[in-house]
């Protein structure tokens, strides 16, 4: 390695030249003819048996080069078997004489074209030959002294250390890198949101329930049998279990009521809302329906205690899949229920949340979810895309989700959601979501990611000439 | 979200005014519409097939533009124009009216055999309409808008428009056998009976997605005149001999469905829209419905509703302190007429029949937050005082993960979709003993089934990333799914943790070390007579060195894994 090498004691200059030699059976040929010129020696004037002829050393390879110089030829109708004639009366050992201006040290009177077809039937190699030109370096010294590498115990409790030359330490070359274990990306970014949740004061709500009721998912959060998202081609319905086996059904009563002829205030849907519909057993869509559970438990505790929520978690849809969408995903949601909250709270605790992300400008816009209203989208300007990008969506649960459950009726809700997937990609500059999750994500791309600091400056993209 | 196209320039000529890009923007931005695209129609055809085909198309600057999923009333370019400018104070929302007709007024008899297939009807009559090619465009394009978004894909609504000069009521909805269903369709040169064009539009890329509306259906939906002229056949196809053009000037319009709500909003957006081209703009003829049990209504509806609602609960939601006469004015510019009355503190409002959308307060609240603007709005912290807590298994996952790491071993992220294969005939098991989940719509074999073991993942990921340097040392943290009839679901996640290590060489004694550090950090003891764990042989396959596991990740060599379900609640009910 380069950290052993003292300094240049001597000077070595590396010089190569080619040049061709015979191989053995080319020695040979050179020395005895080729293997044509000995078949067609071999040839009496009355002819030979082929037969014969391909029993001699040189028969096989000779018989054919011959055939093709036409030196000689086949008589298929002689009487005992085919039989070989000279067909000229003298021939030019060519090959042989090639091989032997080689020999001679006479390889550049050959052409290109020759000097090939003689490698190719394998009776001449090029040969390179190195060598070393060997002269003084700046450091020439005939008294050895080795420089030391590593300071010992030894040297330090002799003194000798003193006395000692050091070898410099070379801090181009790459360190070797520790053996560790590493984690995985997105989980990285996941560990931060669940820490600016905390640090926000939000409790984390349980989700660990992939499955869920159509009516958890959907009815409760007043999205209407017929929505588009609960079509066939948006949702992973069960076929087993194809229902859910139990419904809290005083409160799907109050839903139920709801949608078809409205109530606290709503019009409702006006439509025939069906319990079968309600039990479908899906994937989840969004965690939503999480924090529905959680709002309903809240609701049962009496008196009513502001909360924070947030969740973290998996969710499932059955789109047609891209680049950046996948049929799962994680979703990362927060809720808080107080009374009086309004829409500037809502603006205020996302302006919070996302300034611990590194984003500051943000701006919001009208938006309509089936599920909230008002609703509206955060967009927030990107430095490198020089435009505005939605960074997530939220709204207050609407009262027709709310008041059913039987939360009090002066009580809001704000809530907000967005997917882990993008900020991470943007985060790492990754553009396709293959590349993040699954199992044919690359290992070493594991291993280099770095820290996930998400207030921290985000790295620069790299321009033309670093690219 | 619905997407509407439009020409720029007819916009803007409708507008009064033109616009730069940035600033029509803006506009949408703020009244809650996003410009999408600016494109042309050349530009369609270019970028899908190619530039040769794209030739002769035209260069007419089209604006293609998101509208939120229940505003009904934006989806063509004459809503669109009439909300901005309402916003914008250029105009004052028109008032709609159902007017009476001079001679009989147009009947749909609705009989009783459309009960079981499509039960509802509702019908009007825009007289004098005066069309271009454009506005005629529009009023096919908003149908097609129409039955894509709120009729979901013409299943809950079907919407036919005809020519009333063509025809002569009474008209009769009724339902008939296919086979005693015979016309002229819309773009045929010939009649056919039902089931023949049921089987016509099997390859039409436009109807074949509606066939399954009624394809099974022993009796097909369909409308006659009163000379059995036969109107159309919803929801698959109209008559030809109704066809409406660019000529027409009355026209009858019927929309039939399964819900009775969304064919009433329907056909009031319909002739909300259009009527604008009418002799007497805004004015729309009823015609009358005679249910199968002799009852009958005048449709279109065209209701207008009164709402009250207080001012200060406009503020208080909306976090801004305005007078009632401001946000009565605010709320006007949404469409939303409105005055202060009572005690002046009361607002009423009139909800249109273009805004079926309003149908709580809270929507109402919505509409005075975006004519006030989002970005306007004083930003505050609530004052909820909260405790957070973190869900005690994520904790335990979360100081779990870093421990694992700090050990060596990598974190992976699969998937908790996989085919059933993953699960089972690749880890010599029946499919039936693992007790997954089974999805009944998966597009391919990939989403099957949910994960039951996090097992194919870690070895997917090993087989994928066979070019590193060994060893590979890896983990995951994850949930599976198991069905429990105990759960109100029937299924019920676990939180498992699973780890492999892949090498030339054997390493039982590395996973079994693993598992030795997993259980100290988890101050689980070793030895059973301590109340702690201890290492069995499983009657399973998948916890044994199993040469077919090896196969599955693809190499020649042996592969060590331990997977541990984390049952926190154990550990502590134990109470060592």
């Amino acid at each position: 390695p380069q950290w052993l090498l003292a300094g240049p004691i001597i000077e070595a200059e590396l010089r190569s030249t080619k040049r061709w030699e015979l191989t053995a059976e080319g020695e040979e040929i050179a020395r005895e003819g080729s293997h044509e010129a000995r078949v067609f020696r071999s040839i009496p004037p009355e002819g030979l048996a082929q037969s014969e002829l391909m029993r001699l050393p040189s028969g096989k390879v000779g018989f054919s080069k011959a055939m093709s110089n036409k030196w000689i030829r086949v008589d298929k109708s002689a009487a005992d078997g085919p039989r070989v004639f000279r067909v000229v009366d003298s021939m030019e050992d060519e090959v042989q004489r090639r091989l032997q201006l080689v020999q001679g040290g006479q390889a550049e009177k050959l052409g290109e074209k020759e000097r090939s077809e003689l490698r190719k039937r394998k009776l001449l190699a090029e040969v390179t030959l190195k060598t070393y030109w060997v002269s003084k370096g700046s450091a020439f010294s005939t008294s050895i002294s080795k420089q030391e590498t590593e300071l010992s115990p030894e040297m330090i409790s002799s003194g000798s250390w003193r006395d000692r030359p050091f070898k410099p330490y070379n801090f181009l070359a790459h360190g070797v890198l520790p053996d560790s274990g590493h984690l995985h990306p997105l989980l990285k970014v996941r560990s931060q949101f669940r820490q600016i949740f905390l640090e926000m004061g939000f409790t984390e709500m349980p989700t660990y329930n992939f499955i869920e009721s159509s009516f958890w998912n959907f009815d409760a959060l007043f999205q209407p049998q017929q929505h588009p998202a609960r079509d066939q081609h948006d949702t992973f319905f069960l076929r087993d279990p194809a229902e859910a086996l139990q419904l809290p059904m005083d409160y799907v009563q109050r839903v139920k009521r709801t949608h078809s002829q409205g109530g606290y205030g709503s019009q409702g849907y006006k439509y025939t809302w069906k319990l079968d519909e309600a039990r479908k057993n899906l994937l989840r869509t969004h965690t939503t329906s999480a924090s529905a559970r959680a709002l309903y438990r809240l609701a049962q505790k009496k008196p009513f205690t502001p909360v924070k929520y947030f969740s973290i978690d998996r969710v499932f849809r059955n789109e047609t899949l891209d680049a950046t969408h996948l049929a799962e995903f994680h979703q990362i949601e927060g809720v808080v229920a107080d009374h009086g909250l309004t829409l500037g709270h809502l603006m205020g605790v996302l302006r919070e949340f996302f300034t611990k992300l590194g984003i500051t400008q943000l701006r919001f816009k009208p938006a309509y979810n089936p599920y909230t209203e008002p609703s509206m989208e955060v967009f927030s300007y990107h430095q490198g895309l020089k435009k505005w990008v939605e960074v997530g969506n939220s709204g207050v649960f609407r009262p027709e989700m709310l008041l059913p459950m039987g939360l009090p009726e002066n009580v809001s809700v704000i809530a907000w959601g967005l997917s882990l997937e993008r900020p991470t990609m943007i985060k790492y500059g990754i553009n396709n979501i293959r590349d993040l999750v699954g199992h044919k994500v690359n290992l070493q791309m594991v291993y280099d990611s770095p820290l996930c600091r998400l207030d921290a400056e985000p790295r620069p993209p790299p321009t033309q000439e670093a690219a | 979200m619905p997407t509407v196209s439009v020409k720029r320039d007819l916009l803007f000529q409708a507008l009064g005014r033109t616009y730069t890009d940035e600033e029509f923007d803006e506009l949408c931005f703020e009244f809650g519409l996003e410009l999408d695209e600016i494109t042309s129609e050349k530009e369609i055809i270019s970028k899908e097939q190619g530039n040769v085909k794209a030739a002769g198309a035209s260069d007419v600057v089209l604006y293609k533009i998101d509208v939120p999923a229940n505003r009904y009333d934006l989806l063509c370019l004459e809503g669109l124009v009439r909300g901005l400018q309402v916003f914008k104070e250029r105009i004052k929302a028109p008032v709609y009216k159902r007017v009476m007709p001079d001679g009989k007024i147009q009947k749909l008899i609705i009989t009783e055999e459309t009960a079981k297939i499509r039960p509802f009807a509702v019908a009007a009559v825009l007289r004098n309409i005066k069309f271009t090619k454009d506005r005629y465009d529009s009023f096919i394009e908003l149908q097609e808008k129409l039955h894509q978004n709120i009729c979901r894909k013409r299943a809950l609504v079907a919407i036919g428009t005809h020519d009333l000069d063509t025809l002569s009521g009474p008209f009769t909805y009724t339902a008939k056998r296919p086979s005693d269903i015979k016309f002229k369709p819309l773009n045929k040169t010939k009649e056919y009976t039902a089931c023949e064009l049921m089987n016509i539009y099997k390859t039409d890329n436009h109807l074949k997605h509606y066939l399954h509306i009624i394809e099974n259906k022993p009796l097909y939906p369909v409308i006659y005149d009163s000379n059995g002229v036969v109107l159309s056949m919803p929801p698959i196809i109209n008559g030809d001999h109704s066809r409406i053009t660019v000529n027409t000037r009355n026209i009858f319009i019927e929309c039939t469905g399964t819900d009775f709500t969304k064919a009433k909003i329907v056909l009031d957006i319909i002739v909300t829209m259009f009527s604008e081209y009418c002799e007497n703009q805004f004015t729309v003829e009823a015609a009358e419905v005679v249910f199968p049990n002799g009852k009958s209504s005048t449709f279109p509806e065209l209701a207008y509703r009164k709402e009250m609602v207080r001012a200060d609960l406009i503020n208080k939601k909306v976090g801004i302190r305005e007078t009632p006469e401001n946000l009565a004015k605010l709320l006007t510019r949404m469409y939303l007429k409105s005055e202060v009355i009572g005690d002046g503190n009361q607002i009423e409002i009139e909800i249109p029949p273009t805004r079926a959308d309003i149908i709580h307060a809270c929507d109402i609240v919505e509409d005075a937050a975006i004519a006030y603007g989002y970005n306007n709005i004083q930003m505050t912290l609530p004052k909820t005082y909260t405790i957070a807590n973190q869900f005690p298994l994520n904790k335990l996952t979360e100081l779990l993960r870093y421990d694992m790491a700090a050990a060596g071993f990598t974190e992976v992220l699969t998937f908790a979709l996989c085919s059933q294969e993953d699960i089972a005939d690749k880890l010599g098991l029946d499919i039936s003993a693992t007790k997954a989940v089974h999805i009944s719509n998966p597009k391919t074999a990939e989403f099957q089934v949910a994960r039951t073991t996090l097992l194919p993942g870690l070895l997917k990921t090993i087989a994928a990333n066979r070019k590193m340097p060994l060893p590979l040392k890896l983990f995951e943290i994850s949930d599976i799914v198991i069905k429990d009839s105990n759960t109100d679901v029937g299924a019920k996640n676990y939180r498992h943790l699973c780890a492999v290590y892949y090498n030339k060489n054997p390493g039982f004694e590395i996973i079994h070390g693993l598992l030795d550090r997993i259980m100290q950090l988890l101050d689980v003891p070793p030895g059973e007579d301590k109340g702690g764990y201890v290492i069995k042989a499983s009657e399973g396959k998948t916890d044994e060195p199993n040469p077919e596991l090896v196969k599955v990740s693809g190499g020649g060599y042996t592969l060590f894994l331990m997977k541990l379900v984390i049952l926190i609640w154990d550990f502590r009910k134990k109470g060592r």
